[in-house]
């Protein structure tokens, strides 16, 4: 059996040179040498037709069975040298992981807009349209449909810029609510509106004193809204924008367009309640005017105050954002610093 | 108005803790703004005798005093007041004692001589000026009443009083007299307030032998009731009285002053003396002013009246008062007034107010009328005077009063429902609930069928008329805490942005993600930056009839020129790379309109760099083509169905006449877009900075091209370049209208990817470099077809732009 001896010396060396092998051209010249046409397994095969006829499968098989042991050891040691090569670039191609990345440059949204869309996609989410108006109102808008005749005390609330003796800078967004009123078609259901804007108070410009600011008024009316319905819109929305854990209060107080009429607290939202400087050691903070459609508001628009009625609430983005921001001074709006802009860059 | 917890327990048994009771009235009512303890702060201040005085050896004014306190010997306290004397009862701060404004006083050497202590004025220990009577304004306060020597000073002066300072909404005028304050805390305790009045004594003659009066507009002087006075004693007031008035922040003057102004803050009702012996007449006529007509009032103002002034005239002659605001001087009350004729009336609301707002004289005479008056309380409180002169003037009081015009004051009875208010509400009250809180406010009640309540309202309450009051005074005295919370039950409405409020939320972010951050501007401005970068020559300025200052005095008619001062603010603060944008409405006004039009603008601004130099990009100027890049994809985003146009201009004088363009949409013109020009940049003081400005609301107006899904190309497109070399002055938007005008069926895109002038190009012309793309959506295209359309494009650019192919 001495070609079997051959055939496994053949084999024990030919392992050994794969396995010693570095390069892949290395391990190519021993898969010709041992494998290969001229190689000397195929030459034992060759030299079968010599063998006796009960020799021959026995050869042949051991011939086959080194072959393919060989051919497996030259494949795993080719994926091993191969994995070696890239393990080999990857290391070559090592970078910096800490150096900065490139720049992208995104602008921000003012935080004026941030806190008037963040409301305003509230009340979108419970069914209200979001209605503009004009800049330039009406005395008749303004003034005149929301229960506020010519010499009527509450004038003095709200100085006006006017334009001519009927022309004015809105000094609200109510005058949008009363063209709205006017407007609308009862038999197509409810009116569940914001008017969100800018105002205008003929006032001086200092730290919390603007001749111009934003408003957000909102007004629902229909045949059966309540107080109570009031109070709980009101909950939500001090509920959204300063946080789950606030609770409302309503206080007694005069607005010529709504009765009753209430200012709307929110419990302090630095302290939660137990008094700190925000809310100069009260526990709350004074957030929004509100009531129940004054009647004559009703009327004015040419509807049945005895059959339809609603409520009605106003607030100011400007008091909301310096009081949710800790902004001290409303004339930062309208300066723009973009050190100050920049700083709400994480609209959510 | 400044209400006094003593007074109040005058009519109410109080015993609740006034920091308690403030929040209960706040929460029910009226918002008390706060809650003052006049004594807070203040500590060993006590009642002193100056037993002897000498003057200072060392000093012109100042003086030695032995001042007993109250301990076994005298306190020596050297004083400089100049009214200080002895036999004085004064206030004394004694050493180690603490005054107004936390000061400390020890134990002191005054030019060598000891002093323990000091004599103190009543703005030492933190009176107002505004209060203090105005014979102890310069100097110390001597105690004019009986008081115990070394105790604290404090319930003498009204200091231990508890003073609740009620901010008051103008509807609610009724509680700006401590009854009316008395009825309202009153009815959240459910007690009912009980007034005592001195009777009144008349022992003089009949009232209509000495006077008469005639009022000629009985619209303007709904009511107007004379008493005439005899033998006034004028003197200080009793100390009682005085503490009243300085706790309700009034100035003590005299006994006949006092009591006008104790009545009035009893009743809420203004009453006015004159001096009838300085009247020329018996007879006494209420009118209105004429033109010319002038009055010094008691301020010593002259004032020019007008005819919508009602005035108080001496037998129709001379005006005498200026009616329900201030007495004349000339009829003042003074030391050498004996006789009096007081006046109680009620004068129209909005007549008082005009004449206060234009004469610029608010007084709490005025701030009552324009507000309202009880109606019910007029003769009452004149009586109530009356008595009070007789109890602390001696006065004798002539029989009946004079009526000029008469009041009948009404009550009003409202009907009103139980399911109505809950409907309201959104309670479920019961039926003894409401009436209980009605009989609390003293209001009467009636019930029919057990549900139709009719309520009585008395004239103290003339702020209630309508169904809508009487739900609002249930609500606040049932508690706004314990109303139950819902949300509205109606029918479903879809709620979502209209396609304008879109279209500029779509155009904010389009910005945003392009590096612009959002600015808001004044709409109001100076004349010059509200027309500057004007759109279209019509529009004209809309202007404020009555500014606040010349800074914001028009409407502006772009938003360029609020961006310029943003951009300024921010490089006087050294940040000097800016890209900002505006979304906001601009105010053109065509000639023949009085309403300007509002047209919703859009507007940006870069400046400096838009990108600073970094370990990967060299640093990056803002220029022109930055700008129109940004605005470019903007517009590509709205899919509008005609092509964007940049046509270059120089009709805009604030900008750069070689680097501005029009920017259409087809031929209709939306905006511009350039650099600043460097003189108006300068003017604003702001580096070169780049703007454009878009109509939006034109921009939403334009039609738009419908996206019909395209399904990708199934054929491989073929790119060709060319360089040109045409003359300078030829643009890109020549070359680049030949190329599409000639590019056959196939041409898809066309990208410039080289501009070059210098080295190898000739003076006065320059190299422009294209690549062409083409393509099949059916089949592949081949290299002869491309050739032919290219040569095709390049004849044309030959012959019509002289171009030279490289
Ligand atoms: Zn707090």
């Amino acid at each position: 059996m001495s070609l079997k001896n051959d055939l496994e010396v053949l084999r024990d060396q030919g392992l050994t040179q794969i396995k010693a092998t570095e390069s892949m051209k290395d391990l190519n010249d021993i898969r010709v040498k041992l494998l290969g046409k001229k190689g000397p397994i195929t030459n034992v095969l060759r030299g079968m037709k010599d063998l006796s006829p009960e020799e021959r499968p026995k050869v042949g098989a051991f011939a086959n069975e080194i072959r393919d042991t060989l051919t497996t050891a030259i494949e795993t040691r080719k994926n091993s040298l191969e994995a070696e090569a890239l393990n080999k670039q990857l290391a070559a191609e090592t970078i910096d992981v800490t150096l900065p990345g490139r720049q992208v440059h995104v602008g921000t949204s003012h935080i004026l807009t941030q806190t008037m869309d963040d409301i305003e996609e509230l009340f979108i989410g419970m069914g209200y349209q979001v209605v503009d108006g004009p800049e330039v109102e009406e005395d008749h808008y303004n003034f005149e449909m929301m229960n506020i005749p010519k010499n009527h005390p509450a004038r003095d609330m709200q100085d006006t810029f006017y334009i001519t003796n009927e022309l004015l800078m809105r000094t609200h967004t109510s005058p949008v609510q009363a063209r709205t009123l006017e407007k609308h078609d009862f038999s197509q259901g409810p009116l569940k509106m914001i008017s969100p804007g800018r105002v205008f108070r003929r006032d001086t410009d200092d730290a919390t004193h603007s001749h111009q600011f934003h408003q957000i008024e909102g007004l629902v009316v229909d045949k059966h809204i309540t107080m109570a319905d009031l109070k709980g819109t009101l909950e939500v929305l001090a509920k959204h924008v300063f946080g789950a854990e606030r609770t409302i209060r309503l206080r007694p107080s005069y607005f010529p367009f709504t009765e009753p009429s209430v200012e709307v607290d929110v419990s302090c939202f630095a302290c939660g309640g137990k008094g700190c400087a925000v809310c100069k050691y009260t526990g709350w903070i004074e957030v929004l005017g509100a009531g129940m459609v004054h009647p004559n508001v009703i009327k004015n628009a040419g509807i049945d105050p005895d059959v339809y009625g609603g409520f009605a609430f106003g607030l100011g983005p400007d008091r909301f954002a310096m009081l949710k921001y800790g902004i001290d001074d409303i004339r930062e709006f309208y300066l723009n610093d973009i050190r100050f802009l920049h700083q709400f860059n994480t609209e959510g | 108005m400044k209400i006094s917890y003593k007074w109040l327990q005058d009519y109410i048994p109080l015993s609740e803790d006034p920091d308690v009771l403030a929040d209960k009235v706040s929460r029910t009512g009226i918002e008390v703004a706060s809650v003052i303890r006049p004594e807070t702060g203040l500590k060993k201040i006590v009642v002193g005798h100056i037993n002897a005085m000498a003057p200072h050896p060392d000093s012109d004014h100042l003086n030695i005093c032995q001042v007993d306190v109250g301990e076994a010997e005298d306190y020596q306290i050297v004083c400089g007041a100049p009214n200080v004397a002895p036999g004085q009862n004064v206030i004394v701060a004694l050493p180690n004692s603490r005054i107004a404004g936390n000061t400390k006083i020890k134990k002191s050497k005054m030019r060598g001589v000891q002093s323990m202590g000091m004599i103190c004025s009543l703005q030492e220990i933190g009176f107002s000026e505004n209060v203090v009577p105005k014979e102890f304004a310069n100097g110390i306060y001597v105690f004019q009443e009986p008081v115990t020597v070394g105790a604290p000073v404090f319930k003498y002066l009204g200091m231990d009083d508890i003073i609740l300072d009620f901010d008051i909404t103008p509807n609610r005028a009724d509680t700006l007299g401590m009854h009316g304050a008395a009825w309202e805390v009153g009815a959240m305790y459910a007690e009912k307030p009980k007034f005592e009045t001195n009777d009144l004594v008349e022992t003089g003659q009949s009232i209509a032998n000495e006077l008469s009066v005639d009022v000629t507009n009985k619209n303007l002087v709904p009511a107007y009731y004379l008493r005439r006075i005899h033998n006034v004693k004028l003197q200080p007031s009793p100390m009682w009285l005085q503490t009243r008035l300085w706790n309700a922040g009034i100035r003590p003057i005299n006994n006949v002053v006092d009591i006008t102004n104790y009545v009035m803050i009893t009743y809420g009702q203004p009453l006015h003396a004159f001096d009838a012996n300085k009247l020329t007449s018996d007879h006494i006529v209420v009118r209105q002013a004429q033109k010319k007509e002038t009055l010094e009032t008691l301020d010593e103002v002259t004032r020019q009246l007008s005819t919508d002034d009602i005035v108080i005239t001496d037998d129709s002659q001379t005006p005498i008062a200026l009616a329900g605001i201030m007495g004349g001087k000339q009829s003042e009350i003074d030391g050498n007034t004996t006789d009096v004729i007081l006046e109680s009336a009620v004068f129209d609301g909005a007549a008082i107010r005009k004449t206060a707002q234009r004469q610029n004289l608010r007084t709490d005479a005025s701030t009552r009328f324009e507000k309202g008056v009880d109606t019910s309380a007029i003769i009452e409180a004149l009586n109530a005077a009356a008595a009070l002169l007789v109890k602390y003037a001696a006065a004798t009081v002539d029989q009946g009063y004079l009526t000029g015009q008469a009041i009948k004051p009404q009550a009003v009875t409202i009907p009103i429902k139980l399911d109505r208010i809950n409907h309201i509400l959104g309670t479920s009250l019961t039926l003894d609930q409401v009436i209980e809180i009605f009989h609390n406010l003293g209001f009467g009640t009636a019930v029919t069928d057990g549900e139709l309540i009719k309520v009585t309202v008395p004239p103290r309450r003339w702020d209630i008329h309508i169904e809508a009051d009487l739900v609002e005074e249930i609500a606040r005295m049932y508690g706004y805490d314990r109303l139950p919370v819902s949300l509205p039950k109606v029918a479903m409405t879809p709620g979502e942005f209209n396609p304008q409020q879109k279209f500029i939320r779509h155009a904010k972010r389009q910005l945003q993600s392009a590096g612009l951050s959002e600015v808001i501007s004044y709409a109001l401005t100076t004349e010059v930056k509200a027309t500057q970068f004007k759109m279209t020559q019509l529009d004209q300025l809309t202007k404020l009839n009555w500014p606040m200052t010349e800074d914001h005095a028009y409407l502006r008619l772009n938003l360029v020129s609020g961006l310029l001062n943003d951009i300024a603010y921010n490089v006087a603060r050294k940040q000097t790379d800016l890209a900002i944008y505006e979304q906001g409405r601009v105010f053109p006004k065509p000639e023949q309109q009085v309403r300007p039009n509002e047209v919703e603008y859009l507007a940006g601004a870069i400046t400096g760099l838009t990108q600073s130099p970094n370990w990967l990009e060299p640093k990056q100027a803002a220029d022109f083509y930055t700008l129109k890049g940004i605005v470019t994809n903007y517009l590509a985003t709205l899919a509008l169905k005609d092509a964007v146009v940049y046509r270059a201009t120089d009709r805009y004088s604030e900008m750069h006449p070689g680097r501005t363009a029009d920017i259409y949409i087809g031929d209709q013109f939306v905006g511009f877009i350039g650099q600043v020009h460097p003189l108006i940049a300068k003017q604003y003081d702001i580096h070169e900075t780049y703007v454009f400005q878009l109509d939006l609301t034109k921009l939403l107006e334009m039609p738009n091209q419908r996206i019909v899904s395209q399904p990708a190309p199934k054929y491989p497109a073929v790119s060709r370049d060319i360089a040109l070399v045409v003359p300078e002055n030829t643009t890109n938007a020549q070359i680049d209208a030949v190329i599409r005008r000639r590019g056959g069926q196939y041409l898809q895109r066309i990208k410039l990817f080289d501009v070059y002038q210098g080295k190898n190009i000739a003076t006065g012309y320059k190299s422009m470099a294209y690549s062409l793309q083409f393509q099949n959506p059916e089949d592949t295209l081949t290299e002869g077809v491309i050739n032919e359309q290219m040569t095709h494009i390049l004849d044309y650019l030959k012959s019509e732009l002289n171009a030279e192919i490289r």
